[in-house]
């Protein structure tokens, strides 16, 4: 056994680029749920709670698997209730960590996505969406959880959510995660599915010198000045954690910029304002999105994760009628990104929506498109994917509608 | 001459009773007065009985007394690790 | 008579707490207060390095704990208080972790947590304070309300067994268990200056008054009446078998130091486990640099 003292070493840029010791460079043919692990080992994430739940599991179990050789601690809790604030805990130690899931766990986990939203505590949960409802399909994929990530806890607050369409991007996206959650001190969604996550592709991970991770942002203030939830302008306040002598105080009752209970209304107005406004302020930095030919499009097919693969498919064939189909992948669901659906909308026919729910992004679709252009589902029960036919077939039909 | 003394802070008291019940000596008796919030606080009826145990203190449920050793002059004898609150 | 803080005599607690916060949400002759004089002065005579002290707690009236302490303290959700300051230790270790919460929220809807947490024997110092009731949230029935007792969701009378909490953490796995009340400060401080000494899960559980409900709903006084119920009714019985310490409405109420045996705790033996198994491989957690 050796101890390894040594930190990262910080470039001479400034810019902060992955610890080697947690970077599996090379080529790799590895599902989505193995490269999401190692996304997180890249991302700096040396700590991690998890429960058993399939088709989630993997990624835990390689971590369990890889921690003890890079430094670091998973411990897998008696329940999503104890995984899913265990990880907060090792946050406010100094750690970046996560926990993963499928959906009867993400609804176990629920409270304390909004306990991390309203602590502003940087973390990311995993959820690999699987059929449902209640116990549902648990090896067989879904995204019928997109709306409960957004919406699963009570009261109001932001969170930003991820789809990843590749075990790659399940690599790539993971590390994004976790730099969304330290810029924004938000709890990040990673939506994958039980396809992307079971799917072995081609994952490349490069040298950890061409990875960019985001550090906590932590004070640099003296003991007297800092406050905990104070902000400068900046959105987003400074981080202090635990044994460091700050003598702080964290609570998720409604608290005011020293981080004391203060259940006034001015104090939660100013609170929930905040909590909202640094992820809305900043939609446009946040949100990705691939885009394909949406210039002069008749109807853009607007997917994410595994669906967008199967839409790909779909979108080709249409073309090769010649029809003029625009792809907007969404990589970042939450939050929506809006205006550029509206302004899209004016310049488009119809928006066609497939996903493996019954509806979920549609909605958010059509609400942002306001009325300007028509909004067509290709809906799906989960259990599997999408026929491209199934899709193609509403193309079509969005092609020949009647512009409004 | 006493070999202890008390002091209150009258406006954290909730008139629980725990210090006159406890104290040992049986310094201390709920006063007449109020303070601010409607409470009577205790007052010192036998300062001469005082040993500075410091019972009252660790007691009141609301850190609104504190008992303490004094000397011949009566101030204070310093306990350094008390002043300090323990190491930082 | 002072009026102001007079500075003459220091109350040894005061640096402890957030002055800002004082006078506090708790009744009149609840013990709450109580227990933090004690915890106070165990950590004056530990002499624990406060700057690596943490606080955790769950909901509830002691859970308001967190709050008027000076220390790194985390108010977290209802139950969950344990799990919370397992992550806290598992991601450093230096860091002392005490978790200060109710009986409610400790057994019942945390009652998961704290058998795991004992059965893995994680580094932690629980301060339980059994008001035998859900006090914060007007006098529902806990799962350690003596039977017959009258509460709110049992108008007429409690007829569910009630927890033998020490008993219940020793078989779970914790390695000190003790149990005093409010009326014993000395003796609980004392408790909690010998838990700091100990790696492992200690537990203590601390019996306090509840004299807006519990003590009211069932005719039987204030708080100062229920410290001296205590003063009168405990028996103090170090080494006594747990499965004989249960609490009833009006009986004797055993305290003393239950349970005090040595096993290694969880992150010994995790380490001891990866050094067995992975020889050279293995890598110790170091401290997290996360900035």
């Amino acid at each position: 056994m050796k101890a390894d003292s040594e930190a990262a070493t910080l470039p001479k840029t400034g810019r902060h680029t992955a610890d080697p010791r947690g970077v599996l460079t090379g080529i790799h043919f590895i599902d989505g749920d193995h490269a999401c692990c190692e996304g997180a080992l890249a991302a700096g994430c040396r700590c991690a709670a998890g429960y058993p739940i399939t088709p989630s599991t993997e990624v835990v179990e390689r971590f369990a698997s890889r921690v003890p050789t890079v430094g670091g601690t998973f411990i897998q809790m008696e329940d999503e209730l104890a995984a899913s604030i265990t990880l907060q805990g090792m946050v406010w130690a100094g750690a970046k960590a996560f926990t993963v899931t499928s959906g009867p766990g993400f609804s176990l986990m629920m409270e304390h996505i909004g306990y991390a939203a309203m602590t502003e505590t940087p973390c990311v949960f995993v959820d690999v969406q699987r059929g449902g409802p209640s116990t549902g399909l648990p090896t067989l994929p879904a995204q019928a959880d997109m709306m409960q990530a957004r919406w699963g806890s009570h009261g109001d607050y932001e969170v930003i959510a991820l789809c990843p369409n590749s075990p790659q991007e399940c690599f790539d996206l993971t590390i994004k995660a976790f730099n969304l959650a330290e810029e924004y001190r938000v709890p990040v969604m990673f939506m994958m599915d039980e396809v992307v996550g079971h799917m072995s592709e081609k994952v490349v991970i490069p040298p950890a010198d061409q990875i960019e991770v985001v550090p906590r942002k932590h004070t640099h203030k003296s003991v007297e000045d800092y406050l905990p939830y104070g902000t400068n302008g900046d959105q987003v306040p400074e981080m202090a954690h635990a044994g460091e002598g700050y003598n702080f105080h964290v609570t998720g009752l409604t608290h005011d910029e020293r981080g004391y209970p203060n259940m006034t209304l001015p104090v939660q107005n100013k609170l929930v304002r905040r909590l909202q406004s640094k992820i809305l302020d900043a939609v446009d930095r946040i949100t990705m999105t691939e885009e394909e030919q949406i210039e002069g499009a008749d109807v853009v097919v607007v997917s994410y994760g595994i669906t967008s693969r199967v839409a790909q498919r779909a979108i080709e064939v249409a073309r090769e009628r010649g029809l003029r189909v625009g792809k907007l992948r969404l990589i970042t669901a939450w939050p929506f990104p809006e205006k550029k659906i509206r302004d899209l909308a004016a310049k488009v026919k119809a928006f066609v929506v497939p996903e493996l729910n019954l509806g979920q992004m549609v909605r958010e679709v059509e609400r942002a498109a306001g009325g300007q252009a028509k909004t067509f589902a290709v809906s799906h029960a989960g259990g599997g994917v999408h026929n491209p036919e199934e899709i193609l077939k509403v193309i079509v039909e969005a092609s020949r509608c009647q512009t409004i | 001459m006493a070999k202890g003394r008390v002091s209150i802070v009258v406006e954290r008291c909730k008139a629980c009773g725990f210090c006159v019940e406890f104290c040992p000596s049986h310094v201390l008796a709920l006063s007449s007065a109020f303070n601010s919030k409607g409470y009577h606080p205790p007052h010192v009826v036998h300062p001469e009985k005082c040993s500075g145990c410091d019972l009252c203190g660790m007691y009141c449920p609301d850190f609104a007394i504190a008992g303490g050793k004094v000397d011949q002059s009566g101030l204070p004898v310093k306990k350094a690790d008390a002043a300090q609150g323990g190491k930082k | 008579m002072s009026d102001d803080l007079v500075t003459d005599i220091l109350n040894p607690v005061e640096p402890f707490l957030r002055s800002d916060r004082v006078p506090h949400i708790w009744c009149p002759g609840c013990g709450i207060g109580t227990t933090v004089n004690s915890f106070a002065r165990a950590l004056i005579d530990s002499n624990i390095d406060l700057g690596s002290l943490a606080l955790v707690s769950g909901i509830g009236c002691t859970g308001r704990v967190a709050g008027y302490v000076k220390l790194d303290s985390f108010h977290t959700t209802h139950g969950r208080a344990i799990p919370f300051a397992t992550g806290l230790k598992l991601a450093n270790p230096k860091l002392n972790v005490v978790v200060y919460s109710g009986d409610g929220d400790l057994s019942a809807i945390g009652g998961n947590h704290l058998i795991h947490a004992a059965r893995r024997n994680i580094d932690l110092k629980v301060i339980c304070v059994n008001n035998l009731i859900y006090a914060m949230t007007g006098g529902q029935t806990a799962p350690t309300t003596p039977d017959h007792s009258t509460t709110s969701t049992n108008p007429y009378g409690v007829f569910e067994a009630s927890f033998n909490l020490p008993h219940l953490v020793e078989a779970a796995g914790a390695v000190y268990v003790a149990r005093w009340t409010t009326f014993h400060v000395r003796q609980l401080s004392r408790a909690i200056s010998e838990a700091f000494q100990k790696k492992g899960f200690s537990f203590i559980e601390v019996i306090s008054p509840c004299p807006t409900l519990y003590q009211r709903r069932n005719k039987m006084g204030d708080g100062l009446d229920a410290m001296k119920y205590y003063k009168e009714k405990s028996r103090v019985r170090h080494g006594a078998p747990t499965s004989e310490v249960g609490m009833t409405m009006t009986g004797e109420i055993i305290v003393g130091k239950f349970v005090d045996r040595e096993r290694p705790d969880y992150q010994t033996m995790m380490r001891s486990q990866y050094a067995e198994s992975l020889g050279e491989r293995f890598v110790e957690q170091t401290e997290m640099v996360c900035s």
